[in-house]
């Protein structure tokens, strides 16, 4: 029986467009661009400056304080400058700007010591300083998550093999390419806390995965592989948690209370890149796809790569698409175009030539529950839209309004075609920052 | 790539199903319903569905037109209004008095309130029972093969035999829509299989509905009076097509079941102590009332805190 959680959709998948490509390297020749801030936390502070040569995977920003990560350089070349840059939000970013010069000379690797001789400490800041962080798009670096108060009292270690978003293929094409990097990867987590117990989840819509996971796994005791249901938002955090292991947090919690740490499929990998081969984070699985795409395909990135650059690799449009998006249909950002740099988070570049969004109006809400039937949350999203739209913080907030992930489904269902998830983000952010005060 | 694209909020993609293909859902549910109405009682039951369904349109139209809203009848939801009103009506019913309830129904209960969405009653049912209080006898008036006849729960009350095979095919006295239990079972099969109604509550009204006659009917638990009780009064059309309205309905999922035990707990109570033998509209648009405090105290426990 697959594990789950309540609540969830049903979306068109559309991973069949780029499931069957392998992962492809590409090398981009245009200038480079690094944000410095692709993660949760303070900027990295720049430790180059214009004119200087670097080498791929040398360190061109350093970590600011704790919850921060380093940045390195995915390609060899002179460095341009400086500057703002727009990034996919659409903000406005300090980067460091690399003109690429195509030799691809690699800096010499961080030199690596069996993990054995290794303490806790030490593996953690070997992540620390590779610049690791949440691959799957939230950007929390690697080695916070890895640092709970008590290590002794984490009892799972669990990879997030969900890939729940329709049309990424990313994730998956890493666990069948990459299946033992990401179980040893896995096995230098559970190093580091003696009581966990190691977790595979994967969504039961990719029985090929699990197959090669589980016969990788057989002889080691302490990781099992779990089939979870296939269902939006599967791979969810606390979804993700509550499947695996029936205990469920709220979103005031960390992953860490409920004796658990969960980290991306590509995150893993860069782990086992780092603590092994010694190489710092420096490129990622980005599924470019969608039916507006010549070629689909998945390719491995170096990140700072811009997406016009990657979408000329999979021969550009076919159709005139209606709606680009960095990350999956269900949460990721709209761009207005292509000129911006992929980062440690991009997962996809997905290109649709339909924009059911605009396609749609909104109109009245008619009660329904559908949003309440299907919210991972088990929030009532129809009246939380009302509150915020009223600009009612405290009722807002006694409805559990905090308690949102965000993860779109109400406005996926909603019959009326209102603007369900966009209404409950705005005032969740509102609130978030009234409350920091 | 020169022009600039759109950008929006997540989620990027919407589900197929609308509001429009909703009802859509229930109109083609009631069909069959009203298919063996115009059967059963000929060629005046479709004149007054016909009525019906354009009072109700054409008031929308009207109103938001008038008003400079943006008109909505194509949203369907009049047309559902027209057509439940008409399933609820006697067949030999004077037009005039259909197109008065029908306006009663979208203007007064609807529109007033600022339309779809909006009303807290049923407006069908606001319809009915605005008819039912103004013309009594017209509404409880069932000519049945051209005599005038009971209703067989009057009868069952008068100590009278029923066929209960009569009763659940639909050759019975009776509104145009709620005779027959096999048309209407079709239409609701439809709805659940559709996903357009949650079956908590139906199930739960007609529950305790049942307990409720058992109880203190002071019959009893016979097999006979309790399906004639179910199937009879229009029960099955009110509990899967009116008390399912989702505007006039809990949000919630425990709300539901608490608004399904109101409901069969005052149709009984309507069916054994009040003058009429039926009951469902009014305790139905009574329930609705409720609805906005029942939502309010069940708000479900959110997921991490007890909910999941």
């Amino acid at each position: 029986m697959a594990f789950t959680f309540r609540g969830g959709i049903h979306p068109f998948d559309g991973k069949a467009m780029s499931k069957d490509k392998p992962i492809q390297e590409v090398f981009p020749e245009g200038e480079m661009v690094y944000p410095l801030s692709q993660h949760i936390g303070k900027p990295a502070v720049p430790i180059v400056k214009k004119g200087d040569r670097v080498l791929m995977g040398q360190k061109i920003a350093e970590a600011d304080g704790y919850v921060s990560a380093p940045v390195y350089a995915s390609v060899s070349g002179t460095i341009k400058g400086i500057e703002k840059r727009r990034t996919l939000t659409g903000d406005m970013v300090n980067s460091i700007i690399l003109e690429n010069d195509g030799l691809y000379e690699e800096a010499p690797r961080i030199p690596v010591r069996p993990i054995a001789d290794m303490t806790r400490g030490e593996v953690i800041n070997i992540i620390k300083e590779a610049g690791i962080v949440g691959m799957g798009g939230a950007g929390f670096p690697t080695h916070v998550k890895l640092s709970p108060k008590n290590p002794d009292k984490i009892y799972y270690v669990i990879v997030n093999c969900a890939e729940c978003e329709p049309y990424l293929t990313s994730d998956y094409r890493r666990m069948l390419e990459d299946s033992e990097k990401l179980v040893n990867g896995l096995k230098i987590m559970l190093a580091l806390y003696d009581h966990a117990e190691g977790i595979l989840a994967v969504e039961d819509n990719k029985p090929d995965c699990i197959k090669k996971l589980k016969e990788l796994t057989i002889d080691e005791a302490r990781i099992t592989v779990k089939e979870l249901k296939t269902k939006y938002p599967q791979g969810s955090e606390r979804q993700l948690i509550y499947a695996a292991t029936k205990r469920a947090i709220n979103a005031s919690m960390l992953p860490a209370d409920a004796g658990c740490i969960v980290n991306n499929v590509d995150t893993v990998c860069a782990i086992y890149n780092a603590v092994i081969e010694g190489r710092p984070l420096i490129r990622r699985v980005i599924t470019v796809t969608g039916d507006a795409v010549r070629f689909p395909q998945n390719y491995l990135v170096p990140c700072g790569m811009s997406y016009e650059e990657l979408l000329r690799e999979a021969g550009g449009f076919k159709k005139e698409p209606a709606k680009i998006i960095s990350g999956g249909p269900m949460m990721g950002f709209a761009l207005f175009d292509l000129s911006v740099p992929t980062t440690k988070t991009s997962s996809a570049l997905l290109c649709l030539s339909k924009d059911e969004v605009a396609d749609s109006k909104p109109t009245h809400c008619i009660n329904c529950g559908r949003c309440a039937e299907v919210c991972p949350g088990r929030v009532l999203p129809s009246k939380l839209a009302d509150f915020a739209e009223h600009n009612d913080e405290e009722r807002f907030l006694k409805y559990n309004g905090l308690e949102c992930c965000e993860c779109g489904c109400c406005s996926y269902v909603c019959p009326a075609k209102r603007q369900l998830t966009q209404s409950i983000k705005s005032m969740r952010k509102i609130a978030l920052s009234h409350r920091k005060k | 790539m020169n022009e600039l694209k759109h950008v929006s909020s997540n989620p990027h993609i919407r589900s197929n199903m609308s509001t429009q293909k909703i009802m859509l859902l229930v109109i083609a549910s009631l069909l069959p319903a009203a298919g063996f109405g115009i059967w059963n009682f000929g060629a005046g039951a479709l004149v007054l569905i016909l009525i019906c369904v354009g009072t109700c349109v054409l008031t929308e139209f009207l109103y938001t037109k008038g008003m400079k809203k943006a008109v909505t009848i194509s949203d369907l939801s009049a047309a559902v209004t027209g057509l439940l009103l008409a399933l609820n009506l006697p067949s030999n019913l004077p037009w005039w008095m259909a197109v008065i309830g029908s306006v009663f129904a979208i203007l007064i209960a609807k529109e007033l309130f600022g339309g779809l969405g909006q009303n807290f009653m049923n407006p069908a049912l606001a319809g009915r029972c605005f008819l039912m209080i103004c013309f009594a006898a017209h509404m409880t008036d069932f000519v049945y093969d051209g005599v005038s006849s009971a209703t067989p729960l009057m009868l069952i009350r008068q100590g009278n035999n029923v066929s209960l095979i009569d009763m659940i095919i639909g050759r019975i006295p009776g509104t145009i829509g709620e005779t027959s239990v096999i048309a209407l079972m079709l239409g609701a099969v439809l709805l659940i299989v559709t996903g357009v109604i949650d079956v908590r509550i139906p199930f739960t009204y007609i529950v305790t509905f049942l307990i409720f006659i058992g109880l203190f009917s002071r019959r009893g638990w016979d097999p006979g009076y309790l399906i004639a009780e179910l199937c009879g009064g229009g029960l099955m059309l009110g509990a899967f097509f009116m008390a399912t309205d989702y505007v006039t309905s809990p949000i919630t999922s425990r709300g539901r079941y608490i608004y399904g035990i109101i409901l069969g707990v005052l149709t009984g109570i309507f069916r054994i102590f009040s003058s009429s033998a039926e009951g469902v509209s009014f305790a139905i648009i009574i329930s609705n009332l409720l609805v906005p405090l029942i939502e309010l105290v069940t708000v479900p426990k959110c997921f991490g805190k007890g909910g999941e």
